[in-house]
This record gives C-alpha cells, structure tokens and sequence, in this order.
C-alpha cells in the first residue's frame, strides 16, 4: 500500500512521512516500511489482513502521528577527503558552476543537511540542504563501481554511497566512517530525520 | 550436533529462510528464499516451520554431506539429484545428496528436518548477497549445523505445484499503469543473463518511455520498473527499497514463487488481474501447501 503526501520535496511532505513511518514502525500486520521523499510504501502480509483492515491502519496512524514524539534528530558529522582519487567529480563540478573546487567544498562542508529518508541500496542516506549553487545532473552514464564511503551529489541531492555499488551521482570525496556494517544491527551510523555536517579532512583538500 | 559439509558449491548456494523484515527503512531489503512456496513445502514435508533456514541452490546445485543420520526433502526444481522431489527422505550418516545443473526451473532447496542451525543476522538466516547481510554464498568444505527444530512427524510425499518452464504472471496495476498503454501484456518477454536475486531483467520489443515525472518512492517485491530503455526490470527478493523509475504493473504475491524459477532465456508473458482475484490465487497457493 503506498500512501503518498503530494508530490514534491517539501519539508511538511517529509515532517508526514516521518511522523507515518515512527507510528507505524513495529505496528502489527506491518512487514516493511519503504519511506521516501513524500511516501511511505507500507508491506503488509494479505494473507493475513485485508487492505481495508490496513488502511484504517494507516489512517489511524497519521492522525497520531501528529501527536506522537518522532526519534531523536541527532547531528552526525561525516569527515571527508575530497577530491583527487576520493572525489573524482570534483574538478567537473567546479568547472560546471564556474567555482574553484577549494569552493564547491566550502559550499558543501558549509551547510547543514538532514536525512530524508534511508533507502535505495542499503542505508543510502537521501540528504536534503544542499547549497543551491552546487546543484549538478548526474552523469550521462552510471559508473559500474563507485567506492564504499563515496560522498556525492546529484540535482538537488546529497548522498553518501555506505557499499560499494554502480551510481550516476556526481563523487566528490570520500569518508573513511563507516555508514554500514553487514554483521552488525541496524540503526545505522543515519537515520531518518539526522542532521549532518560534512567535515573536511585536511589532506584531502586539493 | 550433525553437520553438513558443503563437497561442491554449485553456482549460486546460500543458506535461506523466509526473509527478514523490518529493516527497510534502513535500505535493507527483506532476501528470502526464491521460490518461497518451495522452501515453506520442503520444511513442512521435514517437519520443520514454514521459515526454518534450508539451502537454496541455483541453476547448477551443489554436494553435501551428512556427519550423522538425517531426514531431507528436496523441493523446487529437479536438480538432478537421483532422489524424489517433494518428499522426505532418510540419509544415512555419512551419506551425501549431490546435485547436478538443473533439468527444469531455476532453484532447488534442501530442508533438513530441524533446520540450518546457523547465526541470524536482524532477525534472519538469509543470505543477502548485494550487501553481505547474513553472509555470503557457500563455498566447498562450509559446515552447516543441523538444529534441533522439527515440530511434527515427517510428511506424506505431496503433489508438486504447476510448473513450467516459461510463465505468465499475473499482475495487479502498479502506482503509475496510467502512464502506460498495454505493451507490457502484448510483449513476450525474455529473461535476461544479468538477472540475478536483486531484479529479474526482461528484454522485448521496448515499452515506450512515459512522459510523466515522478520523484523516488519506495518500491515492493515484484514491482515491474520500466526504465528509459523501455526493457522492465522485475524487482526481486533482494531489490532496492525505494526507486525511481515508473510502475506499470506489480507481479501478484501468488506468483512470486514462479519468479524464484525462472532461469535466463525463459519466456514471460503478463496477465493483467484484479485484488480479488489475486487473493484468491493466494488462497489457491495456501490450500496446496496446507494439504501436505
């Protein structure tokens, strides 16, 4: 069942899909919640409950969900190298927005992001605050391989790859912490609604 | 304890259970056996529950042996084995069960009564390949710990369910079917080489890219994607949580099994069906598997 909250990135959609995804986290009948920018796909098991049944579920969830306390938003800060071999977009991206890289890691280490939604490809934290100066398409084709800890951008978008996976975003440093750990538990290192700072490492500076 | 000693690997050998949720909304999909109604069979036909963990086999199966007496059932498709499907079966200890490449659908699993005794990771024994959660594919001289979690007698050999090499599935309509016309249905379809747990890639005449524009939602098992290429992409057991790229139409949760069997170069056609429907094929699926 998806149950949707317009159709654009917003800060109210989000505050929706938050508050949906903490009331109905754990509820019985739920398998999985996929949360996303205005979303939350809601898995139940029909062989046990009716859609109807989850239905009254949900919409009994989102009236709660607006008196219900949301997770903690903590602040994460995410040391990073950029460019060289850590950020190999990061030249590109400069010469689009006509900006030295000195500046685009100003701009991107100098704003304050926070996790829209955790989903994708294990852990991919969707970040919104990007400065509107460093927005950039993605590639015109996906690199096969970019690196585990690759921090990168695409639109309006900011992101950190937690595995190494093929991606389109544009890669413009890299951080050594660890976002996902296989053998361990979730919740991970970011989770939904987290507040983020990017924290240049000296030596990575170009 | 008994063991079991991986003596070849086959192509793609995991350890599986039924899946584990919850985790999602970390970007963690829910991995799980295949063809689901084979591993809940195989169990029950051991004495096991439905989820206990078994070995999945792929497309070329492995050889195990056994430490100590056993009972097994093999269950899915037929690898080759010398043994009866869908039955239990007695192994003497020291004995093994060797499978071969397979002479119908794409997956074979191998329950022991009591179950894989091995550690769970959030909840589950499955093995989700694309991220190492839960470990990775078997390899030769792997032991695999036999557990002490049979809760009834063995059962009855039972009837296998319809299979056939090539399929049609049935699908409901996905979030976004008023962007498409109907070449999904009128297409045969062909499963691609590069399918693999995290989506089955299908290769036709392609569906003509939809104007509309849509942000990231999450996205269910079964979900067929068209991308640009027009070429759809089914999503699997071990899919990505949330995606991009518009909907046409959702593979119904009675059929997921089917999808579990299907090996490249097998042909797909899609049915297009209504909830209600759908529910009853369910049904249909659970009356099976609740006669054994």
């Amino acid at each position: 069942m998806l149950v949707t909250f317009g159709e654009e990135i917003s800060a109210p959609s989000h505050m929706a899909v938050r508050g949906l995804t903490a009331a109905l986290a754990g509820a019985r009948g739920v398998l999985n919640l996929h949360p996303a920018f205005a979303s939350v796909l809601v898995e139940f098991d029909p062989r046990r409950h009716t859609h109807a049944e989850m239905e009254a579920l949900v919409r009994a969830a989102i009236e709660d969900a607006t008196e219900q306390a949301l997770p903690p938003s903590r602040l994460i800060e995410i040391p990073v190298r950029y460019g060289g071999e850590f950020g190999p977009d990061l030249e590109d991206v400069a010469r689009h927005h006509d900006l030295t890289p000195r500046r685009v890691v100003e701009l991107h280490a100098g704003a304050e992001y926070e996790v829209y939604f955790v989903g994708f490809s294990t852990c991919f934290p969707y970040l919104a605050g990007l400065p509107e100066e460093l927005a950039t398409p993605r590639l015109a084709a996906p690199r096969r391989l970019v690196a585990a800890g690759s921090v990168a951008i695409a639109g309006a978008q900011a992101g950190v790859y937690p595995l190494a996976s093929p991606g389109g975003w544009r890669i413009i440093g890299r951080t050594p912490l660890p976002l996902f750990d296989p053998a361990g538990e979730p919740p991970p290192v970011l989770r939904m609604g987290d507040r983020v700072r990017f924290v240049p490492l000296e030596e990575g500076v170009h | 304890m008994n063991q079991i000693r991986v003596l070849a690997a086959g192509a793609q050998t995991t350890v599986q259970d039924l899946g584990r949720f919850g985790w999602a909304q970390f970007g963690v999909s829910a991995s799980g056996a295949a063809d689901e109604l084979a591993l809940r069979a195989g169990n029950l036909l051991v004495g096991n529950t439905e989820n206990a963990a078994a070995i999945e086999m792929t497309l070329v199966g492995g050889a195990f042996e056994f430490e100590n007496d056993a009972v097994i059932a093999l269950a899915g498709s037929d690898f080759g084995a010398g043994l009866p499907l869908w039955t239990p079966v007695a192994i003497q200890a020291g004995g093994a069960v060797r499978c071969g490449p397979t002479r119908s659908g794409a997956r074979c699993y191998l329950c022991v009564r009591g179950g894989l005794a091995v550690p769970r990771t959030m909840g589950s024994a499955s093995a989700h390949l694309a991220t190492g959660v839960g470990g990775r594919a078997l390899r030769v001289s792997d032991l695999l710990p036999v557990g002490d979690g049979a809760v009834r007698q063995p059962r009855r050999a039972a009837a296998p369910p319809p299979f056939s090499r090539d399929a049609t599935l049935r699908t409901t309509r996905g979030p976004q079917a008023e962007w498409f016309g109907d070449e999904l249905y009128r297409g045969v379809w062909t499963v691609s080489q590069e399918s693999n747990r995290m989506g089955l890639r299908l290769r036709g005449e392609p569906i003509p890219s939809p104007a509309g524009h849509m942000l990231t939602e999450g996205v269910a098992l079964g979900a067929v994607q068209a991308p640009p290429d027009g070429q759809p992409i089914i999503l699997f057991v071990e899919q990505q949580t949330t995606g991009g790229y518009p909907k046409p139409a959702n593979v119904i949760s009675a059929d997921f099994w089917r999808l579990g069997q299907l090996r490249p170069r097998a042909s797909v056609a899609f049915e297009s069906v209504t909830i209600e429907q759908a529910l009853d094929a369910l049904r249909a699926n659970e009356r099976w598997l609740h006669s054994l």
